[in-house]
């Protein structure tokens, strides 16, 4: 019987060959994959995570069409959409860097913790190289910072808070759509003209990121034009029946209501505050007006009749006449009987400047999407000539400033576009206070 | 003092609410000893009764109007409501009536639902555990809530208040105060009045009718009763379907308010039991009551005065009361004594 037995020499021998058995998946791994998840078959998935059920889910499911219609679109299918008005003539329609376009769906619940875990799992299980979507800022700065870390592109749905692209900025997001600085910038001369320099405002709002960044907005421009704020006061976010809120308004001695409310929120306490006859009203020798600076046609739909006469602000509306809107709505609107909301046009928009970005790169890689996106400068795609800033990855591009229409000739024609604010209107420095403390850092290309 | 009467109108019509639904609650619990939480669809589904009656008086007639374009350029298709055309202006009242309306149609929708519920799910749960009813009802509210949501949208949708009662009420003057200081939509005050008759009416019915005395005594002791020959679980099981309207009707009415969404429910399901458990677990006087000292707690601590204080006040204001009343009576303020107790 021969013993077992082991000399130094031996140890060495078997502790290197362990040693590079262990490595050797890394090794061919990290030679395979040069970024996460990159797509090594013909098509190419990308993932959208947008809120199918909870409060957005109408929204999300105008998002989810809208991409929908643009991965048909850059897949060749269709009528080409705003492809064929799209300044940049990379795109062919068929597919993207020879890879046909695929995707993966999530649903947000517009919670950040389901948001991230769909993003997660879209990332993981099915391989989705670039993430996009969300109805609430607080889910798209949740999932930005996931693609962050993943190292995967991120390109914001419906987002309005500052913090998106301010605080909490990443190099690997990018927002096309507008926000809550724009909103006031595009705003405050709008309520100057119409309602003078002397009045008194007093906000409910949304208490949660969006909320807080649109107040802060909102009371910086019309207090610059003179207005006082009479009060500031935070709602909890679904609250339903605001009438304890609205009721201290009355006796306040504002003559203006700000509702920096959104969704289900904004439909609810716009009702409350017209029931309350607030409309009705004169004070301080002023009528008493409402202003709602972030509208959505959806939610003008939910509140009917109320949003007659009322201010708000935009990033896309159907019923511009440019090129690329006439294009995108006429797909749209053939494919699914109604025109887009602005969460599908923004959605839609962000798909096709991935796509082109890809192109042009010539990589899926987020480092090449990264530099081939910031400071691009496109047009065509229905906000007029628009940057991509490298300093923030915030698109900056013309505001719409509209106002609830008095004779509706549909269920869609609810708001008439008043105000087309110029870019350098709405346009701030990178280091804005309001935007401080955050850093884009270095793209991650994960892997 | 015009603020804290705004206020006092603001809870009252919360509270009005909160008591309807309430009531039904402890009509289901006092009467099976089930605890409801598919209390909440039910009111839901009474606000979407009113939505079904709207779109019922708008079915249309589509006719193509040549002369304009919809958003795409084809010429417009225009969309006449029967009732329009068939009643003229009537026809357009009729459609501005439709919240009022829709009672006719939740009355025998909520007596099928609470029945069906009853018959269909909830009897085989009487002797399981609290726990197997909460898990099932909570279950059923959520099914209820994921059926409306994919017929009707995750929007909410708006309904008009009658036109006899749009607008706001200066109560102020009538009361000293100066023009415009006190007004308030006239739709609450209709709510507070159409919820002060509907709670009558079921106080009436339970303490002076026959029915109702039998149902109260078979509230009390459910074994005597069944030992007379009487069966009550007939009645019990029309109880369910009595809770059922109540709440229903508390939602119909309450949709020019809130405009009902999927979550109309689930909204009002936790305060709702707050408001029973505060009021007492099967006290029906004590259900109404909670139900308006509640209203009237929330809304007061909603002033900016209270909230410069107590920050948050008005988020725990409902929570913080049910704290106390745990601590201090169990039973609640109306409760029976030993309900809870033990």
């Amino acid at each position: 019987m021969s013993g077992f037995s082991m000399n130094r020499r031996g140890v060495l021998k078997s502790g290197a060959v362990l040693g590079a058995g262990l490595a050797m998946p890394t090794i061919f791994t990290s030679a395979a994959r040069a970024y996460t998840n990159e797509p090594t078959g013909a098509n190419v998935t990308l993932g959208f995570n947008v809120p199918q059920s909870g409060a957005y889910a109408d929204e999300g499911a105008d998002e989810l069409r809208a991409y929908e219609l643009a991965v048909e679109h850059l897949n060749g299918e269709g009528d080409g959409g705003m492809l064929n008005t799209f300044s940049s003539k990379e795109l062919g329609g068929n597919g993207v860097n020879g890879k046909k376009v695929a995707f993966v769906t999530g649903d947000t619940q517009t919670k950040s913790d389901a948001a991230r875990a769909s993003a997660q799992s879209m990332i993981q299980k099915d391989g989705a190289v670039m993430i996009t979507g969300g109805s609430s800022s607080g889910v798209a700065i949740a999932v930005q910072g996931l693609c962050q870390e993943a190292g995967v592109i991120f390109m914001a749905g419906l987002t309005h808070s500052n913090d998106t692209t301010g605080k909490d900025k990443k190099a690997n997001g990018f927002r096309h759509f507008f926000n809550t600085e724009m909103s006031g910038a595009a705003l405050g001369p709008i309520l100057e003209s119409n309602y003078g320099k002397e009045r008194t405002a007093y906000h409910l709002t949304a208490d949660y990121t969006w909320g807080w960044s649109q107040e802060g907005s909102m009371k910086t421009y019309t207090e610059s034009i003179g207005w006082n704020t009479a009060a500031a006061v935070r709602t909890p976010l679904g609250a339903g029946d605001f009438s304890q809120y609205l009721t201290p308004v009355l006796n306040s001695g504002a003559d203006t209501l700000i509702l920096n409310h959104y969704g289900r929120d904004m439909v609810n306490s716009l009702t409350q505050a017209v029931q309350f006859g607030m409309r009705d009203k004169v004070v301080n020798g002023n009528d008493f007006v409402v202003v709602v600076p972030l509208y959505s046609r959806l939610m003008a739909q939910g509140a009917g009749d109320n949003v007659k006469g009322i201010f708000g602000s935009t990033n896309w509306h159907w019923s511009l006449q440019d090129e690329g809107s006439k294009a995108f709505v006429k797909s749209f609107g053939t494919k699914y009987g109604f025109p887009p909301s602005q969460a599908a046009h923004t959605c839609y928009c962000q798909t096709l400047l991935y796509a082109d970005a890809a192109q042009r790169a010539g990589t899926f890689n987020p480092c090449g999407i990264v530099e081939a996106l910031e400071g691009f400068e496109f047009d065509g795609l229905g906000n007029g000539p628009t940057l991509y800033r490298a300093e923030d990855h915030q698109c900056f591009k013309p505001v719409l400033v509209v106002k609830g229409k008095d004779n509706p000739t549909s269920q869609y024609d609810l708001l008439e576009v008043v105000d087309v604010t110029p870019t350098e209107q709405v346009m701030y420095a990178p280091d804005h206070p309001d935007f401080a403390g955050g850093d884009l850092g270095e793209c991650n290309p994960g892997a | 003092m015009d603020a804290i009467l705004l206020q006092i109108l603001n809870g009252l019509d919360k509270g009005s609410a909160y008591a309807m639904i309430a009531l039904g609650l402890t009509l289901i619990f006092g009467t099976l000893g089930v605890v409801n939480f598919a209390h909440g669809a039910l009111f839901m589904i009474g606000a979407f009764c009113a939505v079904v009656m709207n779109r019922l008086l708008k079915l249309s007639v589509e006719t193509i109007d040549e002369t304009k374009t919809d958003f795409l350029g084809n010429p417009l298709k225009v969309n006449t409501p029967y009732v329009e055309a068939w009643f003229g202006e009537f026809g357009t009242t009729m459609i501005g009536y439709s919240v009022p309306l829709a009672i006719l149609l939740a009355i025998p929708v909520m007596i099928v639902i609470g029945i069906g519920m009853e018959r269909g799910l909830i009897k085989h749960f009487y002797k399981r555990p609290h726990a197997d009813q909460i898990l099932v009802t909570f279950g059923l509210a959520i099914v209820a809530q994921e059926i409306i949501k994919a017929n009707f949208g995750a929007n909410p949708i708006p309904q008009p208040t009658p036109d006899a009662f749009r607008g706001a009420l200066d109560v102020g003057i009538y009361l000293g105060f100066e023009a415009n200081a006190v007004v308030y939509p006239v739709w609450r005050f209709v709510y507070f009045i159409f919820a002060a008759v509907l709670i009558g009416g079921v106080m009436i019915f339970l303490n002076y009718t026959t029915f109702g005395m039998v149902v109260r005594a078979g509230m009390a002791d459910r074994e005597t009763v069944g030992l007379l020959g009487i069966d009550i679980d007939k009645r019990f099981t029309a109880m369910f379907g009595l809770a059922a309207v109540v709440t229903g009707l508390a939602g119909v009415m309450y949709t020019p308010i809130l405009s009902p969404d999927y979550h109309l429910g689930m909204d009002f399901l936790v305060l709702c039991f707050v408001v029973v458990v505060v009021g007492g677990m099967g006290s029906l006087p004590g259900a109404v009551a909670a139900g308006f000292l509640l209203g009237i707690l929330q809304s007061f601590s909603a002033m900016n005065e209270v909230k410069a204080i107590l920050p948050g006040i008005d988020q725990i204001i409902i929570y913080l009361v049910a704290v106390v009343i745990l601590l201090t009576r169990p039973r609640g303020l109306l409760g029976r004594k030993g309900v809870m107790e033990e």
